[in-house]
């Protein structure tokens, strides 16, 4: 292997040629500080304009300063990442960048959480030398992210998740000199953008520019409304992460917990979104089989691969940026919109109360289902079918508030019928769950046979796409998976193209499914996070007394007693939807 | 030209076009096909002269009489008494500032005395919206030469021996920035022109590129020649609308004549030329910024390496090159590297073309002899300051430049003597500064400069910039403190120290030489709070020496804000609380009652 020898802060140093020194450093334990830099390893996800300059280091016989994120490693170099030169000019850069920062640490949403905030401590910079001018923004809120770009420090994180990782286009670099900042095109409203509300900005904001819409005063009003009934559900990934808030290892499930915390917050009854990922399944699954079996039958109307519509930001994203695909996806709503509409149809009905003073509250690990259960599709005269989807992040702020010990909480069971789950619909957090789920249910249903095994780790993973052909008894069914709306794009071109083999295809908009939401807790660009929650879900879902949506007995009564049958009339009316044309919009 | 008995030669650059040179060139045409001449006089429209303090210009050869501050009316009077009487028109004619005497021939003039025309040699001589008058000056000769008679890397090594180093501002040798995209393997090169002129004062680009456009497509088909590039792209600002239009005119006739495109000249080479414009960011200068500029992205710099010569356009190799080296290029492949080698100082080879500007009395474009000294290009090119003042400082390099004093006078100028002097060569805008002048005033103009064109996408340039200025601004306010000076000095090495692109790295530039060399101004200003200059206005004081006021009135009746106030027949006084220091009372007051401290 070609290695370089090289010396950092008189220590050598032998790594790859390419590697940067910001990695040279540390893998000797030299750790640089750096602010705009972020790299999600194993995720191709990484952030380097080499604007902030924060990691510059001094290297023997340069003229000026080298940002280490973005000069590589060369033969025989000498580096000091700490002498006075490069201090003084890492401590000025920052003191540059507080110095157009407003100071509003102490009621900032990000206060805690914020790289700045760290940077500056790390720094121990306690004076700021040069006062001036701040840049001011118009604040900006849409229906699931707040820009509040007086705060925004141009790392162009947000910009490379929403362009090169996403391939959305909703934000990017505008105007020049101190009035550049990172915003829609002519500044527009988020709202009226391509924007997806997939929340990855909201996810890698270092500062508190972006952040999501805060609901929880309104939940926090209903529960106190004693002529309400409010109940909760809380979708997979939840759970695989909510520990994160709370000083817990990464990777930690807190299933019993939470429960037990939203039980304590004066929710009703505590209900599992899990319930309603193995409804979706049922759904999404009878949908698949009967495409597939009419595509056999030789049908030329339909249409393959049909695609999950589990992600609201995925559906906003092929509205603007495929239309003419709209009837590809699966018709079958999001898990939270299942809920929503059982939960105010069926569950209403069995416990004797009105949809109006019935609150549904979600809890989510996304922002983009703030949007999902705002659209007017998913409501009644009016009436939400969702009323308010929580972030993980703003759960962990209500149970704080309620002053629960969350560490010290027993744990409990959901309730029922809602709160019931399989293994199948735990793993609808993370990439490849969706499709793993509905392969173990529609193989059965299919086939007639028992499945011998249950885990299709071909389908898991955290490669942006991956594919893989299930045996279904002799007919082999390809399967494709995207996470990152890039990759789902590349995808769409094919089916576009007509080159597309996949009979079915799992698109999550966030890089390793819902585990790595936009509403998740901040992972500061630790991409083993990620990897650490994933696996926190598999060990549930191989931890579940039953692990197939169809095996699901409040599943199997829900259909009993009120929806018949899957894709029955009743459940295309209350759980499937219709796609909108949004690229003129 | 052979059948022409003479040519009037009209300057049909920007600046005589802005004084009527069209209507002029039109005015000759019509007098010469009214007395007849058509078939022996031959009235050309070129490009710049150079000596636009003069302008608009008209050359008559073959007696090289050289008409300064022509204007439309004149033009029955050149042709009747030049052209039919043979009597020059002695009013139109240069008058030596020395002794009044007219000068006939520019050769003469002190102006163009020490010029030595290179890059320039062809802007004024030919109408460059005709490719047969490039062709009869040795115009693509250069081009046959190469596809002819070398192989590529004998073309490279010509432009090594040369020493031509990039005249665009970095000084990279030209040679070597060819011969590594000639060894970059890809299945597609490109050859950038950097045509992105944005200097303040600066206009040796535009000139080149309006008087002599064959010159920079005949360099820019050699470079791709040597580098193995078959599509050239010049990036030109908008804001050039006659450039471009003598560039389009231009790539269209070398393709009529097979000088652009397939198999040129019969050999296996092809390459074409198409134009990109920008927008006028002064960072699009900047090779990376300009690349992404043309790949529809914003116009703001990557991190170097990798070098374009390696990753450049569509992430292919590509050589950007300036306007004034392409333009030089011809004359190293046909007189001989030894030739271009031999003029100019050890490290820096061939001339220079700067664009003179500011209390100079010759402004205008002049292309020099690199080792020729500022004294020789202020005082006998440039004819010295403006109304007989006293030279303070020049301002080289431009924005990313810095302010030589007196002392620098005597330097030969160079790439690496202008470095070690505290400012740089830059693109070539050279603007001069007299006694009037206030230093901190002018470091602060550069500073705005700087804030509205960085991109913003580095912080120390972002905000560290606007920092400075801000200082700057509390400084000419008579609000800084001596702990401002050393709160400026220390910004400005970070900024330089950290700063993403050469923008950054350079803009804090005009303020260290600036507290270099006038320390003192600086120390008046935040100590006395006055500025010596008296160009401060928040630091200037307007009062009327009453022993010398009449009590005319005239300051009274024009003051705009109503700040003076007195009888009739008595002495005056300003009101400095609502003065705003306008300077019209100064300008007006006929007994010289008025002073300024």
């Amino acid at each position: 292997m070609d290695m370089i020898n090289l010396t950092i802060d008189n220590r050598p140093v032998s790594v790859k040629r390419g590697t940067s020194v910001l990695h040279a450093a540390a893998q000797v334990g030299i750790k640089i500080p750096s602010l705009c830099y972020m790299k999600l390893e194993d995720l191709n996800i990484e952030n380097k304009p080499g604007g902030c300059r924060v990691c510059v280091v001094e290297v023997e016989g340069r003229r000026n300063l080298a940002p280490a994120c973005c000069t590589d490693v060369a033969e025989g170099m000498v580096i000091q990442t700490h002498s006075m030169r490069a201090i003084h000019a890492r401590r000025t850069v920052v003191e540059l960048i507080l110095s157009d920062h407003p100071t509003d640490c102490l009621k900032c949403a990000k206060a805690g959480n914020c790289d700045l905030q760290s940077m500056a401590q790390h720094l121990g910079i306690r004076e700021i030398h040069y006062e001036g001018e701040q840049s001011t923004f118009r604040e900006d809120t849409s229906p699931a992210i707040i820009r509040e770009l007086d705060k925004c420090i141009r790392c162009r994180r947000c910009e490379m998740m929403c362009n090169e990782i996403q391939s959305v286009g909703a934000l990017s670099a505008i105007n020049r000199g101190f009035n550049a900042v990172i915003s829609p095109a002519f500044e527009m409203n988020l709202d009226h953008s391509v924007c997806t509300y997939c929340g990855q900005c909201v996810a890698v904001c270092p500062t508190g520019a972006l952040t999501e819409v805060d609901h929880t005063g309104a939940v926090i009003r209903a529960l106190s409304d004693p002529s309400k009934t409010v109940i909760v559900q809380t979708a997979p990934a939840v759970r695989a992460a909510l520990g994160e808030e709370f000083g817990d290892e990464p990777g930690t499930l807190v299933t019993g917990k939470m429960a037990a915390a939203l039980r304590r917050l004066g929710f009703n009854y505590v209900f599992d979104t899990d319930f309603a990922a193995d409804l979706t399944i049922l759904e999404e699954g009878t949908e698949l089989l009967n495409r597939l079996t009419a595509f056999l039958g030789g049908d030329k109307n339909v249409k393959l691969p049909m695609l999950t519509s589990c992600c609201p930001a995925w559906v906003k994203f092929f509205e603007h940026q495929f239309p003419d695909l709209k009837d590809i996806p699966s018709s079958a709503r999001s898990p939270q919109q299942m809920f929503g509409s059982i939960a105010k149809t069926y569950f209403a009905d069995k416990i004797g109360v009105n949809r109006k003073d019935l609150v549904v509250v979600s809890i989510m690990p996304c922002v983009a289902k703030k949007y999902e259960c705002s659209r007017e599709e998913f409501s009644v005269n009016g009436n939400p079918d969702v009323d308010f989807a929580l972030t993980t992040r703003e759960l962990a702020q209500l149970i704080n508030l309620a002053n629960i010990d969350f560490k010290s909480l027993p744990d409990e069971d959901f309730d029922h019928p809602m709160g019931e789950s399989t293994g199948a619909g735990v793993i609808f957090g993370t990439t490849g769950g969706v499709i793993e789920a509905a392969v173990r249910t529609a193989y059965e249903v299919f086939t007639g046979k028992k499945l011998d095994r249950l885990d299709y780790t071909e389908l898991r993973g955290m490669e942006g796409l991956r594919h893989a052909t299930i045996d279904f008894n002799g007919l082999p069914i390809h399967i494709g998976i995207a996470h990152g709306l890039g990759n789902a794009r590349k995808l769409l071109e094919d089916i576009q193209q007509g080159k597309s083999h996949f009979h079915a295809i799992e698109i999550m908009s966030c890089p390793g499914g819902c585990i790595g939401g936009g509403g998740q807790p901040y992972h500061h660009g630790d991409a083993e996070i990620l990897k650490k929650r994933q696996m926190a879900l598999y060990r549930e879902d191989s931890g579940k007394p039953i692990r197939k949506s169809h095996e699901n007995p409040y599943i199997t009564k829900l259909y009993e007693e009120f929806l018949g049958a899957p894709m029955s009339e009743k459940a295309h009316h209350l759980l499937h939807t219709e796609y909108f044309d949004r690229s003129k919009s | 030209m052979a059948d022409y008995k003479m040519h009037l030669l009209v300057c049909g650059g920007t600046g005589c076009n802005a004084s009527d040179s069209e209507q002029i060139r039109d005015n000759l045409l019509t007098e010469v096909e009214k007395h007849d001449l058509n078939d022996e006089v031959q009235v050309v429209m070129t490009g710049c002269f150079g000596f636009c303090e003069k302008g608009p210009i008209v050359k008559i050869l073959p007696d090289n009489t050289f008409y300064v501050q022509v204007k439309p009316e004149d033009a029955s009077t050149i042709v009747e008494e030049h052209l039919i009487k043979g009597r020059k028109v002695e009013r139109l004619l240069y008058k030596d500032p020395e002794n009044n005497e007219p000068i006939s021939d520019s050769k003469h003039m002190e102006f163009y005395k020490k010029q030595v025309r290179i890059a320039l040699r062809n802007c004024g001589f030919i109408n460059p919206e005709n490719i047969d008058e490039y062709i009869a000056r040795d115009g693509y000769a250069a081009l046959a030469k190469c596809l002819g008679e070398r192989t590529p890397q004998q073309v490279i090594d010509e432009i090594k021996l040369s020493g031509q180093r990039g005249r665009g501002g970095g000084g990279f040798p030209t040679g070597l920035k060819w011969e590594i995209t000639s060894k970059s393997v890809a299945d597609q090169k490109y050859v950038v022109c950097n045509a992105d002129e944005g200097d303040p004062g600066a206009f040796m680009d535009r000139s080149i590129l309006e008087g002599d456009p064959h010159s920079v497509i005949e360099a820019m088909a050699i470079c791709g020649y040597c580098t193995g590039s078959t599509k050239g792209l010049v990036y030109i600002r908008a804001e050039y609308p006659l450039a471009i239009q003598r560039l389009k005119t231009a790539i269209k006739q070398a393709r009529e004549y097979g000088l652009l495109g397939d198999e040129i000249f019969g050999t296996p080479f092809s390459f074409d030329i198409t134009l990109r414009y920008g927008a006028g960011a002064f960072v699009c200068g900047e090779e990376t910024a300009l690349i992404h500029s043309m790949e529809g992205l914003r116009g703001e710099p990557t991190f170097k390496p990798p070098f374009p010569s390696e990753s450049g356009y569509l992430g292919k190799p590509t050589t950007v090159n300036n306007v004034e080296t392409l333009a030089s290029i011809p004359v190293i492949i046909n007189k001989g590297a030894a030739f271009f080698n031999s003029i100019g100082t050890a490290k820096s080879k061939g001339t220079k073309v700067f664009a003179l500007a500011g209390k100079i009395n010759n402004v205008g474009l002049i292309e020099v002899p690199m080792g020729t000294t500022l004294r020789e290009v202020i005082f006998d090119i440039g004819g010295g300051i403006k109304g007989g003042k006293k030279f303070k400082a020049v301002q080289t390099g431009g924005p990313s430049g810095g302010c030589l004093t007196n002392s620098f006078l005597d330097t030969p100028i160079d790439y690496d003597n202008l470095i070690s002097a505290g400012s740089m060569m830059g693109s070539g805008g050279m603007i001069v500064m007299d006694e009037d002048d206030c230093m901190v005033s002018i470091a602060k103009f550069y500073l705005e400069f700087t804030l509205d064109e960085s991109c913003g996408k580095c912080t120390p340039c972002r905000i560290g910039n606007k920092r400075l200025f801000e200082i700057l601004d509390k400084i000419t306010k008579g609000l800084g403190t001596e702990e401002d000076l050393s709160r400026l000095r220390s910004l400005c090495k970070v900024i330089k120290d950290t700063s993403l692109c050469g923008l950054g790295q350079t803009s804090p530039n005009p303020i260290l030489s600036t507290l270099d060399n006038f320390y003192d101004e600086y120390l008046a200003h935040v100590k006395e709070h006055k500025c010596p200059a008296g160009q401060c206005k928040s630091l200037v004081k307007y009062t009327i020496n009453h022993d010398k006021c009449t009590g005319c009135t005239l300051c009274f009746r024009n003051c705009p804000v109503g700040a003076i106030a007195g009888e009739k027949r008595a002495p005056h006084t300003i009101d400095n609380s609502i003065c705003i220091k306008c300077g019209v009372c100064y300008d007006k007051c006929k007994f010289d009652a008025i002073s300024v401290s």
